[in-house]
């Protein structure tokens, strides 16, 4: 009886101690978001003031506010979403509800999960190559919205494509026994169901393309610009490359430190917001939109 | 209802073509990447519009970039290193003729610059000359011009020196920077891989419903950060901690990139190995409990093994979004493309590069064109990923 009593007491000490280690790096891994959010915060909270957020930047960026920068960002967003937004949600109709099974739905499906994982960096080569200079689009908000919005597109399609699958097939088919026609049927009936997690999606979109930096290096982001943008040709500054050369390639690194906290300050919010916002709207609509 | 029946195979063909928008754009992608990017190759990889001659009686007639680039280095100051003659490389361009020669001796569009090169070379048989193409293009005699190596894929995937703007021959070797993004994007991930592993076994495993509820929205948050965001934290608190642990002269080394990204690929990693853990049957796991072994056993004999294709496509796309991650690598690597890469040194990786040079780099030119063929390695790259991605998790399927 010794024997097998001392291996269930190895076992069960075992087992503590793996349980103990994996509890404490998952609960280190939130700690670490946290850490990483009161640190922007923390240097960050100082520098907002109304000023900051609404101020031209001055002194070689090292004084004034980031007002130009939000602008541009607002823009690119707004200009992104306009084309991936209807592109991305009628791809997705098109995937989830008149592709047939097969080697097309399966091509495209391949071709929406490659789009996904392509670099952020080759957007911005490609939207350079194409719209910055094949088209003649110049350093301009159209063709950084487009980069972006080409960035965004397989986020809206496959959300789309996940909102319309959670709707069940028998609403679809009660329309048809009433004599809705497909596309009538989609847009009473499973568009109006799905909506709630295709605006996950949107959001969730919208997070990743205010983030983004690479895409737009090439095709829109000025270093610096003494006014905002007029038309959607201009060039435009953006947060996230604002923050990107206030802390790598200014003239005064240190001088504008306290602004790239507030830069990243603003930033981090910006995406809590966005977020939370579709944890929320996902919470109350009680689906759940898978991102991976 | 007749207006309908107008508009609605309108709408159904507008949805149809919005379908093949993906592939569309992926399309574009490879034809205007590829289009810039093999342009490049076959290029000479002398500045443009300029040649290099040597004299006439030099037996040397052809260089690589390579040899060019130490001649004017001056690594090498003999052409016997070069399998000619023994006699010193005398190296001369307009800096030299304008020190020989007087501005009206050069005439205003330097239309006299052949004439003047003649009656400079003829005094220097060992010369190694590099003019402007427009102005001497067959009009040397003394000279004859020099063959210099194209530039083949072969060449650019092994050559290890980046030099992309020295003059007059550039080196575009892609190895330092192909090893460098290997070394941090793997390292990366030998970091996060036991962790991730660790906290998708707790989340799928251990934790119960309402631990689970508040840390999964959190640790997807982590992936909601953007890059730049990453790149700054790195840049001002990881990269002083590096630098001051292992006491360095600077902190932006490989090390601090591979913990950045390592940071970044936790989501991707725990979100996908947790997904692969629970697709385990629960049978597999009463019949372990019952036969009694205990949880932990379980876990590690049965669900595990069970998900370890999905685990091994985390891994895997883990590695690519770290080959791929181009601010937070731009920030904190360092940016120096030393061979071979050491974790604690200056690294640059492949999108680092083409962020910080294409900027830089003249519309069209030799080094534009460079950066695109790098956008293409990456490309074909994250390609391969993601192609081996679906393989390993279709395997889980069957």
């Amino acid at each position: 009886m010794e024997f097998p009593e001392s291996n269930e007491k190895r076992k069960k000490l075992g087992q503590a101690i793996m349980f103990g280690l994996s509890r404490g790096i998952s609960y280190g891994i939130v700690a670490l978001l946290f850490l990483i959010l009161f640190f922007i915060v923390k240097q960050g909270i100082g520098v907002i003031s109304w000023e900051f957020l609404t101020a031209m930047p001055t002194d070689g960026m090292t004084k004034g506010g980031i007002w130009p920068a939000i602008v541009g960002t607002v823009y690119l967003v707004l200009g992104s979403m306009l084309f991936a937004f209807p592109v991305g949600v009628m791809a997705g109709i098109y995937v989830n509800e008149y592709a047939v099974a097969g080697p097309v739905k399966r091509f495209v499906k391949m071709m929406t999960n490659n789009l996904a994982g392509v670099p952020s960096i080759i957007f911005g080569l490609f939207g350079m190559a194409l719209f910055v200079n094949q088209m003649g689009f110049g350093a301009s908000i159209l063709a950084g919205s487009l980069t972006l919005g080409l960035l965004a597109l397989p986020i809206v399609i496959r959300t789309t494509e996940e909102a319309l699958k959670s709707v069940d097939d028998t609403f679809r088919q009660a329309s048809y026994a009433l004599g809705g026609s497909k596309l009538y049927t989609i847009r009473k009936v499973v568009l109006p169901i799905a909506l709630p997690n295709i605006l996950t999606g949107l959001i969730l979109a919208v997070g990743r393309v205010s983030g983004e930096t690479a895409p737009i290096l090439f095709t829109v982001a000025a270093y610096f610009l003494p006014k905002l943008p007029s038309s959607i040709m201009d060039q435009a500054m953006a947060l996230p490359y604002h923050l990107y050369v206030i802390s790598t390639s200014g003239t005064q690194i240190e001088a504008s430190r306290p602004m790239a906290y507030g830069t990243a300050l603003v930033l981090v919010v910006i995406v809590l917001i966005v977020n939370i916002a579709a944890a929320l709207l996902r919470n109350y609509f009680g689906k759940k939109v898978k991102m991976n | 209802m007749r207006i309908r029946r107008f508009t609605e195979p309108v709408f159904e063909s507008l949805i149809k073509i919005c379908g093949y928008s993906s592939g569309f754009v992926v399309l574009l992608i490879i034809v205007f990447l590829f289009k810039e990017g093999i342009s490049f190759f076959g290029s000479s990889p002398v500045e443009e519009g300029f040649t290099m001659y040597v004299h006439a009686s030099n037996p040397v007639k052809d260089l690589s970039a390579a040899q060019i680039k130490d001649v004017f280095d001056q690594k090498i100051t003999n052409w016997k290193a070069l399998g000619g003659a023994d006699q010193p490389i005398e190296r001369f361009s307009l800096d030299e003729l304008g020190e020989a020669f007087t501005e009206e001796q050069l005439g205003k569009d330097f239309e006299f610059l052949p004439k003047c090169i003649d009656s400079y070379m003829d005094s220097l048989p060992g010369s190694l000359a590099f003019f402007p193409s427009a102005q001497t293009d067959g009009k040397v005699k003394s000279a004859v011009p020099i063959k210099i190596d194209k530039i083949t894929v072969g060449k650019f995937l092994s050559d290890t020196e980046w030099f992309p703007t020295s003059r007059p021959a550039a080196r575009m070797g892609v190895m330092p920077l192909l090893l460098g993004t290997l070394l941090v994007s793997f390292f990366a991930i030998i970091i996060a891989l036991p962790l991730g592993l660790a906290a998708a076994v707790y989340l799928a495993e251990i934790a119960d419903e309402r631990v689970r509820k508040f840390l999964k929205p959190v640790i997807e948050l982590l992936a909601g950060i953007p890059s730049v965001v990453y790149g700054f934290f790195g840049l001002v608190v990881i990269v002083p901690l590096v630098q001051s642990t292992f006491n360095l002269p600077v902190g932006e080394t490989a090390l601090a990139g591979s913990i950045v990204l390592a940071i970044m690929a936790l989501p991707t990693i725990i979100t996908v190995s947790e997904d692969a853990l629970r697709t385990t049957p629960r049978a597999m796991k009463e019949a372990s409990l019952a036969l009694g072994a205990s949880q932990w056993q379980t876990i590690r004999k049965v669900v595990v093994p069970y998900a370890s294709s999905g685990i091994t496509a985390a891994a895997i796309l883990g590695i690519g979004r770290a080959i791929g991650e181009t601010m937070a690598a731009l920030m904190v690597t360092g940016n120096s493309a030393i061979m071979p890469p050491t974790l604690l040194q200056p690294v640059r990786t492949i999108p680092a590069t083409i962020a910080a040079e294409l900027g830089e780099a003249p519309f069209g030119g030799l080094h534009f064109q460079a950066l695109f063929a790098l956008g293409c390695l990456l490309f074909i790259i994250t390609l391969i990923i993601s192609l081996l991605v679906e393989r390993v998790s279709a395997k889980r399927i069957n």
